[in-house]
């Protein structure tokens, strides 16, 4: 029981950070292909408008699911790291180049110094959820066994799960973000640009659609048992997320922007939980289950309370700081008084 | 906003390392390198996220109930610092958490959860921290000023928390407590007694301390610059008054707390006593060196004070230190490297200690016989050595840390788990170290530009962060 509990507050720091820290990759992505410096200067503002108070808080999420791993399934997090430590490595790299150069860009005021920073922002924001989804691939795919560094340092994640995942990743990331966004540019009055998001929405929908049908075939040929679980088990959250999906790309061709988050998180969400769902109660695939990775029951209690009481801080906290960002940003009456 | 300072491990002579690591140890010193290399540059940056707050809330607050202009500006101009500084920091803080595992999997497979509570608090508080960074940064605007004021506050408290969780956990790599090991295997883990170990106290401290330190004074020399070269107006004067004070407030309460932890090495840690001092051999009457080389029977060409250390450690001059011939020489520290930077940390403290006797002295005077602070003769001479202070207190800052780092060697849990046991196995960790060498280096430069464009801009937006407002004014 403890140990399910702390797997699935795990999963949903895990799903957390997929919902707002990867809308915010996403942006980046959306950043990088906005065109010229004139061109995409409306649409690097406006997603440098939305990410920017709230990215890093939505970062935290990843720091929270390594430590609560580390914390609570040590021996998974010292076998997924030892293994994986190349695409773990480059995506930390891309963490570092997203987080500061998008910090530096907002300073910068020369354009080439905006376009470097702007580049490195945007192109990092593309790799690194690429790596993510490869380790989630590797991971997934069984090919990380426990000890340390027993899995093959390449084929863990150079393989076609992983593939998947990565192009899973980059394009859930992108759909969020485009989603996310809709609803922020048509707040702002801006309807041409919401609809364009809009259409990004959809066409980054339809390709993670289709990604993930031929992922069907990927998976039946080369994670067997992930897919068993997935066409078992895990089957109704594989409808729904796919219903989820189609209901949002219905949504946004209506312009029901704020609708439309919704949907788009259960599909990323349903996605996530159906992985957890098809795996369970194994971590690593064919060598270590979740009891068997589960530290001692004082650590997962006092992590799990002490989680519980930051929780009774957070909830009221990330509450003040998405209410203070998502109400009309530039209207008079919330400029406050006494300036 | 620090997100693993301490879990460092092992530094050990990593320079040299990087250049000829010893036949057969695999990628040890490549792990090493990249572990220190990224733990010195993250410490220096999560000082600052500690103590930055800290001295922005202080010149909004002042900056308030003056309704002074200068102090404003200099808020908003801090804050603006702090943004760029505090997504370096989270995410060289990130990177960290992820080389514990990718770097030392067999501490974290063994012991992971041993440590993990720490973090875990550690990580709430920097979720708190990075929220209430948003809301301070971008609604500057957005609410009326005290109650923006009040915004600020959970970032100082929560930055405080999280440097205090992580250094637990360096705590207990000194001194490993809450578990039990049978056969090899962890068993009967309480995580409160790992967290709230012996060596906590005096390390959380002094680590905390320090960060205000070297925020204080890295600040202060940013504006002792600009006040030498002439620019003497009531904004310089109050970006040199407010960090100078903190830090000269501050310093005297560390020296107290570093002898604490010294003294506390005596009686836990003997051996990393025994290095830092390079005492060979255990006996009374052990004289206090200072400098020196290691050589085969003791540190040489260092000067002696007879009988310090035993009156340090115990007051008495027949006081026992403790040796390293307590332990095979295979377990000994790299002793000259510990030493000396114990010895560049010591006399760091007590130059800062100075400036701020100095500081008190010229305060006494200007209130007795009236005048401003820097009217004063001497000021200049003054000023110049606050410009030092800011590098000085970096350098006693890394010292600091060697210390404790190297002092532990040849352990990564002292007395439980060598360094060779927990490294990756994994061939291609140097070309790991190279890529991140390489994305640092560029990281440094970025940051060092665009905080001195930062520096010497002249229009400042009234929120911070939203350079993209038009219709705000700019002050």
């Amino acid at each position: 029981m403890l140990v399910d509990t702390a797997l699935a507050v795990m999963w949903i720091g895990l799903t957390c950070y997929a919902l707002f820290a990867g809308a915010d990759f996403g942006a980046g992505v959306w950043d990088l292909f906005a065109g010229g410096p004139s061109r995409g200067a409306r649409q690097r503002r406006v997603i440098e408008h939305s990410i920017g108070p709230i990215w890093e808080a939505n970062h935290v999420w990843l720091i929270f699911v390594i430590v609560l791993l580390w914390a609570c399934f040590s021996p998974v997090f010292a076998a997924v790291m030892s293994t994986l430590y190349v695409p773990l490595t480059l995506a930390a790299l891309g963490i570092i180049a997203r987080g500061a150069a998008f910090a530096f860009r907002k300073v910068s005021t020369e354009l080439w110094q905006q376009r470097l920073f702007g580049a490195s922002f945007a192109l990092s924001s593309l790799l690194t959820p690429f790596f993510l989804g490869a380790v989630a691939g590797g991971v997934a795919s069984g090919r990380v066994p426990a000890g340390l560094a027993e899995g093959d340092v390449i084929t863990s994640w150079l393989n076609p799960t992983s593939a998947l995942g990565g192009v899973l990743a980059v394009l859930t990331c992108a759909h969020l973000a485009a989603v996310y966004l809709c609803a922020d540019v048509a707040r702002e009055g801006d309807t041409e640009l919401a609809r364009a998001f809009a259409r990004r929405a959809i066409a980054t929908g339809l390709a993670c659609g289709a990604v993930a049908l031929a992922g069907i075939a990927v998976l039946h040929a080369d994670a067997p048992e992930l897919f068993h679980g997935l066409t078992h088990r895990a089957l109704p959250l594989v409808v729904l997320s796919a219903v989820s999906g189609v209901a949002g790309l219905v949504l946004l061709a209506t312009r029901h922007y704020l609708t439309a988050r919704v949907t788009a998180a259960l599909a990323v969400a349903a996605i996530l939980w159906s992985w957890g769902a098809a795996q369970y109660p194994s971590m690593l695939v064919g060598s270590l289950t979740a009891p068997q990775a589960a530290s001692h029951p004082s650590v997962l209690s006092a992590c799990l309370i002490s989680l519980a009481c930051g929780a009774a801080l957070l909830l009221p906290s990330l509450w003040l700081l998405y209410g203070t960002f998502q109400r009309t940003s530039t209207s008079e009456a919330d400029r406050g008084v006494g300036r | 906003m620090l997100a693993v300072p301490a879990a460092d491990a092992a530094l050990g002579s990593w320079p040299a390392a990087v250049l000829a690591g010893p036949a057969g140890q695999g990628d040890l010193p490549a792990a090493r390198a990249q572990m220190g290399f990224s733990l010195a540059w993250h410490i220096v940056v999560a000082c600052l996220g500690v103590g930055l707050p800290a001295l922005t809330l202080l010149a909004e607050w002042l900056g308030i109930r003056r309704n002074d202009p200068a102090l404003k500006l200099l808020a908003r101009r801090w804050a603006r610092a702090m943004g760029v500084l505090f997504a370096v920091g989270a995410v060289s803080g990130t990177i960290l958490s992820f080389e514990m595992g990718l770097l030392w999997p067999g501490l974290m497979g063994r012991f992971g959860q041993v440590i993990g509570l720490p973090f875990a608090l550690e990580g709430i508080a920097f979720f708190i921290e990075a929220i209430f960074l948003g809301i301070y940064l971008y609604a500057w605007d957005r609410m009326p000023p005290r109650r923006h004021l009040l915004t600020g506050i959970p970032i100082v408290v929560a930055g405080i928390a999280s440097a205090f969780f992580v250094v637990c956990a360096n705590a207990w790599m000194n001194q490993p407590r809450g578990f039990t090991l049978r056969d090899g295997k962890v068993v009967d883990v309480d995580p409160w007694a790992a967290m709230l170990n012996p060596a906590s106290p005096p390390q959380t401290v002094h680590m905390i301390l320090a960060a205000f330190m070297v925020a204080s004074f890295l600040t202060a020399s940013v504006y002792a610059v600009a006040l030498l070269r002439g620019r003497r107006d009531a904004y310089h004067r109050a970006g040199f008054a407010i960090p100078f004070t903190l830090g000269a407030v501050v310093a005297p309460f560390q020296i107290v707390v570093g002898d604490w932890a010294a003294r506390f090495l005596a009686d836990y840690q003997p051996v990393k006593l025994a290095a830092i001092e390079g005492v060979y051999h255990t006996g009374s009457h052990v004289p206090l060196t200072i400098g020196g080389v290691a050589g085969e029977n003791g540190l040489e060409y260092g000067l002696e004070v007879p009988n310090g250390l035993s009156l340090l450690v115990g007051y008495r001059t027949d006081t026992v230190v403790e040796g390293l011939d307590r332990v095979p020489r295979d377990q000994w520290p790299a002793v000259t490297g510990v030493h000396w930077a114990f010895d560049l940390m010591v006399a760091v403290g007590f130059f800062l200690l100075g400036l701020g006797l100095w500081l008190l002295l010229a305060w006494w005077r200007t209130r007795r016989r009236g005048g401003g602070l820097l009217d004063r003769r001497g000021s200049r001479l003054l000023l110049a050595l606050v410009a030092l202070a800011g590098p000085a207190s970096v350098v006693a800052l890394e010292s600091g840390w060697s210390v404790t780092e190297l002092g532990r060697q040849p352990w990564i849990v002292y007395g439980v788990m060598s360094v060779r046991d927990a490294v990756n196995p994994a061939p291609g960790l140097m070309t790991g170290l190279w890529l991140v060498l390489v994305v640092y280096a560029a990281m440094t430069v970025a940051t060092v530009y665009v905080l001195r464009r930062l520096a010497r801009g002249t229009a400042v937006p009234v929120a911070p962060q939203e350079a993209d407002v038009r219709d705000y004014p700019v002050v």
